[in-house]
Parts: structure tokens; sequence; C-alpha cells
């Protein structure tokens, strides 16, 4: 998503990952949930935790630590699953992102998103659709796409000499 | 209009089917009017339809089919392939508009004059006589009032709904099934329960529901033949052969989604039948076979599966032609070549590309990309063999299941996760406690299971899989993939459900060997192994390959390391033999009475091929006749089996193995004459 689409883009699910800010735009959360019994998956990238039950769908859970190349949460850390529409995906391409705790919806009506700033590095950068600059922090507005787009981005790399 | 207009495609597919049939009818029994009456009708309704909605380019071209139509039905014209020839040209066209009209909502571009002047140049060679037929005139108007009859009565009784939402009831009773699983699992623990009987009556009600839903995705696998007469009659006016075509068990359902799937794969059968598998007539004549090719298409059920066969008396495949093909492609050695069964020979028919190499589709005929085949058949749970005899004809056996949405599966536990296994490959259970862990062998790192006479080779699926677990007590899950069986080391098996499989997530795609995910009654997401795919990683041709030819060198060398072997007697004196047992893949016995003698060597027909039987030291023709079976050690690489006849199996030692002259060593306390697998297949191969 480019920075002009999020224009339109008004309100976001805000959740926090370590120390930072990140966010989503609401259109594309279907529901936040907790407590969920994960199957993991063996053989599958470190990224995905496992599957989960919503409600008779089987979805599957990101780390989002992991997928940011974050340092691991605590076992008994508690943490929530942000559950995001991949749009073009039939039939309801669902997905869940396990982060470490979720903050307010944030109405962001007379503030400017910036692009990306130029210091972000690698996968940070890959990710981040733009960023809004709140009074008490910055606001990282994650491109859900990219986020989910860690196997060809794999891929690509084994293809670089 | 668009509800008219779809109304009318569908009208007209639904036409269009009967027609090829209709015309294949008419062109063998050239006196019979009925068909002709009936594409008449047909394309008469197409013509009248198409003012309504402006589709000029149909109009034309069904108002010129139907003139000649007019003029055959009427015996003005004669009925020849010359003269259908022009019709079934025009029916194809026809289709492919409306296949345009059905995707575009407008006719498509393009000129049809050439067609519709060869109708006309047709119809010009009329006599100009119609016969007058008076009462035949009446006769049709009756005909066609009854048939139309008919049609009302079969028409109250189904109607037509859209595909999508027989998918939508499919997904929505797969829901339900799953929670009805989680409601009797909460039932289980709690017999005085009151919600109990009703949730008994709820499962029962929910079993049938499933399967009334599952019948109205049943669709007659006639679907799927009546469209072979037309390609059976191109191809054989294509290559020049006559053919015929024949079927039976037309009426045999299956789940659409399997009938879409399995609808190239014999198509593509049958052309290789007509295409390869036949021979020209004049050699069918000098062969003493009817002139006539017959192809004939049988679909039946069978053990809750599907079997559909193609079989045709053609000339069979050359396996030496096939064999030298493999031999050429490197996929064999020449040597290797001479051990071969025949089901490993067909076999290689199923190896990517190997068929479209032309020599083979010349010579022995049969299999442009039978890969692709045997992969679209397996991609939905299937499976292909192939039967032929020189000079009768081959058959290709297509097995499916009934149904793709919900399977009967095992639930078992690797490492304390559940899994499921589909249980259509599971072959039997196998605990393996403390008393009996001696049925487990370590060859090397590579495990085997001795079941009955048997070497099974084993997979740790927690190993496969990444998990950690080591097991004391485990069960072994024996399975079979094609003609491969193996165990499959699981921690225990809960449980066996019907569960409802639902597609991997896109991201999990890639890891493959999983087969799809479901839920579980207390509402856990299982992950459904595929077996065929663990097989495949497990086994690779080359690393089994590998493995043998390791373990075989290491068992006759490795002086420090303790080596298993196993031990018989064979020979006029009885001396005792070993081999290293790392290059056995089974121990079997064969009656006497099965043994076949040809040309100096032995034989015994094994898994559906000729396994050659060697004996050491002792010519094969005296067989002591005192006793009524044999045991045989069995010998198999990647590609070539043998046996090597026994007088008797003595017993499996562990020891170290120290070489003396002449490839002795002391073993048990016996001097003891120690084999190698190399040995034994170059006498095969001398012999040979």
């Amino acid at each position: 998503m480019m920075v002009t689409q999020l224009e339109a883009c008004r309100e976001y699910v805000s959740f926090r990952l370590e120390h930072q800010t990140l966010g989503i735009p609401v259109t594309q959360v279907q529901e936040v949930i907790s407590g969920l019994q994960v199957t993991p998956v063996p053989l599958a990238g470190t990224e995905v935790r496992g599957l989960i039950n919503l409600r008779g769908q089987i979805v599957t859970v990101i780390d989002l630590r992991r997928r940011l190349g974050m340092p691991e949460r605590a076992p008994d850390d508690p943490c929530m699953n942000v559950i995001v529409r991949n749009g073009d995906e039939e039939p309801e391409g669902l997905y869940s992102l396990l982060v470490d705790s979720i903050g307010d919806v944030l109405n962001v009506h007379d503030i400017p998103i910036l692009p990306p700033p130029a210091t972000l590095d690698g996968i940070w950068r890959r990710i981040c659709a733009g960023v809004f600059r709140l009074d008490q922090a910055i606001l990282v507005v994650l491109d859900v796409p990219s986020v989910l787009n860690f196997q060809e981005e794999k891929n690509d790399e084994k293809e670089k000499p | 209009m668009e509800e008219f207009l779809n109304e009318f495609v569908v009208e007209v597919w639904d036409n269009l089917s009967h027609l090829d049939r209709e015309l294949i009818t008419l062109e063998k029994c050239p006196q019979d009017r009925e068909p002709l009456k009936t594409i008449f009708r047909v394309i008469h309704s197409i013509k009248g339809s198409c003012g309504m909605f402006g589709f000029q380019r149909l109009e034309r071209l069904a108002h010129a089919a139907e003139d000649l139509l007019g003029l055959l039905r009427d015996g003005a014209l004669p009925i020849s392939t010359e003269t259908i020839q022009p019709v079934l040209s025009a029916i194809d066209v026809i289709k492919s508009i409306m296949g345009a009209i059905e995707k575009d909502q407008t006719e498509p571009a393009g000129d049809d004059t050439a067609l519709v002047e060869r109708l006309r140049a047709v119809c010009r060679k009329s006599t100009g006589e119609i016969s007058p037929v008076p009462v035949s005139s009446t006769g049709a108007e009756l005909s066609r009032a009854e048939s139309a009859n008919n049609r009302a009565t079969i028409s109250e009784q189904s109607l037509r709904v859209h595909v999508g939402v027989l998918d939508r009831l499919m997904n929505l009773v797969g829901e339900l099934v799953l929670s009805r699983n989680q409601l009797v699992e909460l039932s289980r623990n709690q017999e005085e329960s009151p919600f109990s009987p009703p949730i008994q009556q709820l499962s029962r009600i929910v079993s049938g529901l499933q399967e009334a839903v599952m019948m109205t995705r049943m669709q007659p696998i006639g679907q799927i033949w009546g469209k072979l007469p037309r390609i059976v009659r191109d191809l054989s006016h294509e290559i020049g052969k006559p053919l015929e075509l024949k079927t039976n068990g037309a009426e045999t359902e299956i789940d659409r989604q399997i009938l879409q799937a399995i609808h190239d794969p014999i198509v593509h059968c049958v052309r290789n039948a007509a295409d390869h598998g036949i021979e020209m007539a004049e050699v069918r004549q000098k062969n003493c076979k009817p002139s006539t090719g017959e192809i004939f298409l049988n679909a039946f059920h069978e053990g809750g599966q599907i079997v559909i066969e193609i079989r045709d008396d053609g000339a069979g495949i050359d396996l030496g032609a096939v064999s030298a093909k493999a031999v050429e492609r490197g996929l064999i050695s020449a040597e290797e070549r001479a051990g071969l069964t025949e089901s490993k020979i067909l076999s290689f028919i199923f190896e990517p590309g190997f068929s479209t190499a032309r020599q083979v589709t010349e010579v022995s005929g049969r299999g442009v990309g039978m890969d692709v085949v045997r992969t679209n058949v397996e991609k939905i749970g299937g499976s292909v063999e192939l039967a032929t005899r020189a000079g009768h004809g081959t058959t290709v056996r297509i097995k499916i299941p009934l149904t793709l949405a919900i399977i009967s599966a095992l639930i078992v536990n690797v490492g304390r996760h559940p899994f499921a296994l589909p249980q259509v490959g599971v072959l039997e259970l196998v605990r393996i406690t403390a008393q009996n862990r001696t049925l487990i062998e370590d060859i090397h790192g590579s495990r085997v299971l001795k079941l009955r006479d048997r070497l099974l080779p084993v997979v740790d699926l927690a190993a496969l899989l990444g998990i950690h677990d080591n097991l004391s007590e485990f069960t072994i899950v024996v399975a079979k993939v094609d003609q491969m069986v193996f165990g499959l080391i699981v921690q225990d098996v809960l449980d066996t459900q019907e569960i409802v499989v639902k597609p991997v997530g896109k991201l999990l795609r890639a890891i493959q060997i999983y087969a799809g995910s479901t839920i579980l009654g207390d509402g856990r997401v299982v992950l459904i192994l595929d077996l065929a795919r663990i097989a495949a990683r497990a086994f690779a041709p080359d690393t089994r390959a590998a493995v043998l030819e390791e373990t075989g060198a290491n068992g006759a060398e490795g002086a420090n390391q303790k080596t298993k072997l196993l031990l018989f007697r064979t020979g006029k004196d009885l001396a005792t033999h070993a081999i290293p047992l790392a290059a056995v893949s089974r121990i079997e016995e064969f009656p006497v009475s099965k043994l076949e003698r040809n040309g100096g060597r032995l034989f015994v027909q094994y898994r559906g091929g000729l396994l050659r039987l060697l004996r050491l030291g002792a010519d094969v023709g005296d067989l002591d006749p005192g006793n009524t079976s044999v045991p045989a050690i069995i010998f198999a690489d990647a590609d070539k089996s043998v046996g090597l006849l026994a007088s008797e199996i003595v017993d499996i030692v562990e020891e170290r193995l120290v070489l003396q002259e002449g490839g002795f060593a002391v073993l048990a306390g016996h001097a003891t004459r120690v084999l190698e697998i190399s040995e034994i297949l170059g006498i095969a191969g001398e012999a040979g």
C-alpha cells in the first residue's frame, strides 16, 4: 500500500512490539483475540507459530517479533492475535499476527503520513508502509501483504549471488 | 436480459453435450433416423433463440447446418462421413462461439463463410427428390410430442442448482460435522448428562445430512464418457485405424471435484490407446485379430474407491524396447536390465519425459506423458497401474477415492502433537514395547521392521518432522503407497475420525508433506500428513541406493564395527553362508509348485512380475523334491531384484566381521562363507 492510498485511511489499530508502536488500518483488521491454542507446524519457517481454530476456520499465526527479527518474547509473557485480512486471497485470506499487546484505535485525521524514513533497515523498510509522528511516539504503519510475503523474500535472497 | 442469456447458455450446453453422441450413432447406423430428429431439433432451437439475442454468426451457422440436417432427415441426402463431417465442424464452431458468449456475454468476431459454404455445397448435392413418406412425418410429430412429454416428467424430478450453492452447502456441512464432533467429544465424558441422547440423535442426523449433501455433488462418470466417442471417431479418421469404443458403468457416480480432475487423464489414456496401443488394421489382420480395434472403458466401485479401467486390444507394451530405452536414458545400467521385473519396466513409463522419446512411442507405443497422468491422479489421492500382455493389449487402471472433502483418518501422536493420517494407505498397526523391541533392527542408522518374514523400511516421523523424541515404546503404522510398503514410527494412535479436509494455508504449501488440515472434536487444529510425500521424502531413490551401497560395502569390510548378518544354509552340502542384513530387502517363502523353469533359469511370479531365483553352488534343476516350499532371500535395490534360494534360514547374528581368505569368517562359532551382494548380482548377470 502506498503512502497516497494510506491518506484515505484515518483510523489505525495500534499495538506494541517491545517498545515500538505499530499500526494497521482498521479496515484490514477483523478482530483481536487471545488465549487460543496454537498447533505448531513442523518444518515451517520460524515466523510461523502454527495454526489456530478461529470459529471453525483454520488461520495461520505469524509471530511478528520473529518476522521482524526482534528478540524472542519470554514464554510466559502475554501476547495477542491480531486477525488481519489479506485482501486478494480467497476465500477470506485471514492471518493472525502475534503481538505483545494491543493499544487504542488511533485517529490520525489531522496528522500527515510520512514516507518510511531512509534510515530504516532491511526487513523494517520492506514492511513499513509509512509513519505517523504522534505526540508520545512514532506509529509505524505495517503493509500487511509485505509482512506475509516472507517466503518470496527468502527466495529472492537465495537467488542473489 | 442477462438472466435469459444465462438460461440460454445453460440450455444450449446441455443440448450440445448430447449431440456428439447422437451424431456418432448416426454415422454408424445411417438407417436409424431417430438421432437426426434430435440433432435437427437442437440446432433448430439454437437458431431460434439467436434472433432474440442478436447473435448473427451463430444464427447463420445454425441456419446452414439446419438446412443440411433437414435434407438428411428427409432422406434427400445419404448419410455418410462426407455429409456428417460439415455438421460436426459446424457444431464445433458453435461450441467455441458459445464458450465465448458464456465468458463475455457477447458474440465473438469471426468469419464462418467457408464453413457455411461447405454446408451449402453439400446441400446442393441433394437429388432434389424428397422421398415422400407422409406416415413417417406424422410419426415424427408424434415422437416429438412424446419425447417432449418425457422431458417434462424428467425435469419435474430434477432442478438445476448452481454449483457454487452446492459447494457452499458442502462447506457448511463440513463445519457442522466439526461442531458435531466437538459436542460428541464433550458428552463422551459425561454419560449421565441429559444432553447425551439428543446429541446422539443430532449426530445421526448430521451423518445423514452429510451423506445426502455429498450425493448432490455426485455426477455419473458417463459425463466424461459422453465426450469420448467423438474423440475416438476423430482419432480414428486422423490416424486411419478403425476403432470402436465400448463403455460400461457410465452410471458410476463420483464427486464432481474428482470428476473434473480425472477428465484429462482419462482422455489422455484413451488417446494413447488409440494412437499407440492399437495396431494398424493390416497388422491386426495378419495377427488374426478383428481389423477394428477396441477400446473398452469400465468404471465400478471397489472397496470404497472407484476403479476406472481403460483397456485396449492392441499390441501391448514392448517391454524390451522400454527397458532398452531406460538403459539409453541412464535410468538403469545395461547389466541391471537383465534382472528387471515386468512391473519395474512398466514403472519407467511413468518417468517424467520418458515416453516423449520418439523411438519408444513408435516401437512400443503408449505413454506420451503418462507421468502427467499419474501426477494428476495422485494429486486427488488416487493411483495408476499398468498391465500389459504382448499381442493382447494393455489396461490402465486408475483408482480414485469417492470424495475429497471428508476422509477417514487415524489420529496419531508424534512428540505429543496430534497429526492425522489418511486411513486409505494404512495396512496395520504394530505396537513396539520392551518385549518385542527386537522386531526393529538398526542397520547403519536406517531402521527396518521385521514383520512376518518381511523387512520393511521404517521412517521415524518425529525425526522427519524435526521433533525431538526418544521413545522406548511406540507404534509403527504400516502403510502402503504405490507398491511400496513401509513403517512410520509414531508415539501412539489416539483415535480414528471422519475428518473434513481443509486446504493448508498459502504460507505452508511449500512444505508439501501436509495434505491439508482439519479441526478435531476437541477444537484442536491438526495437520493431515501426506503419505505419498512422506515416502518420497524418506526414500528418495538416490539416497536409498546410496544407503544400500554403503551398508553393503561396510558390512563386508568395516572391520571394527559389528555387523548384522543373515545366516542361511544352501548348496549341496548345506554349508552355512552369511549375507549382510543391510543388503536383504525381504525373506519370502515360495511354494515349490509355483517355481517355473525356462531356459535353465528359475523364476517365480511375484508381485505382478517375474522374479529371477538363483541358487548357490548347485544347479537350479535339482531342487529338493521333498520340500513343498523354499525360502528365498530377496535382494532389491532401486531398479532390480533377485531372489536367492536357501535350504534353510538359520539366524540373524551381530558380530565383528573379520574376513579370512576366500571370504570366510567365523560366525556363531562356525566357519561361514560371507557373500557380497555384488557377488550375487554378478551370478545373476553371468547366467543371464
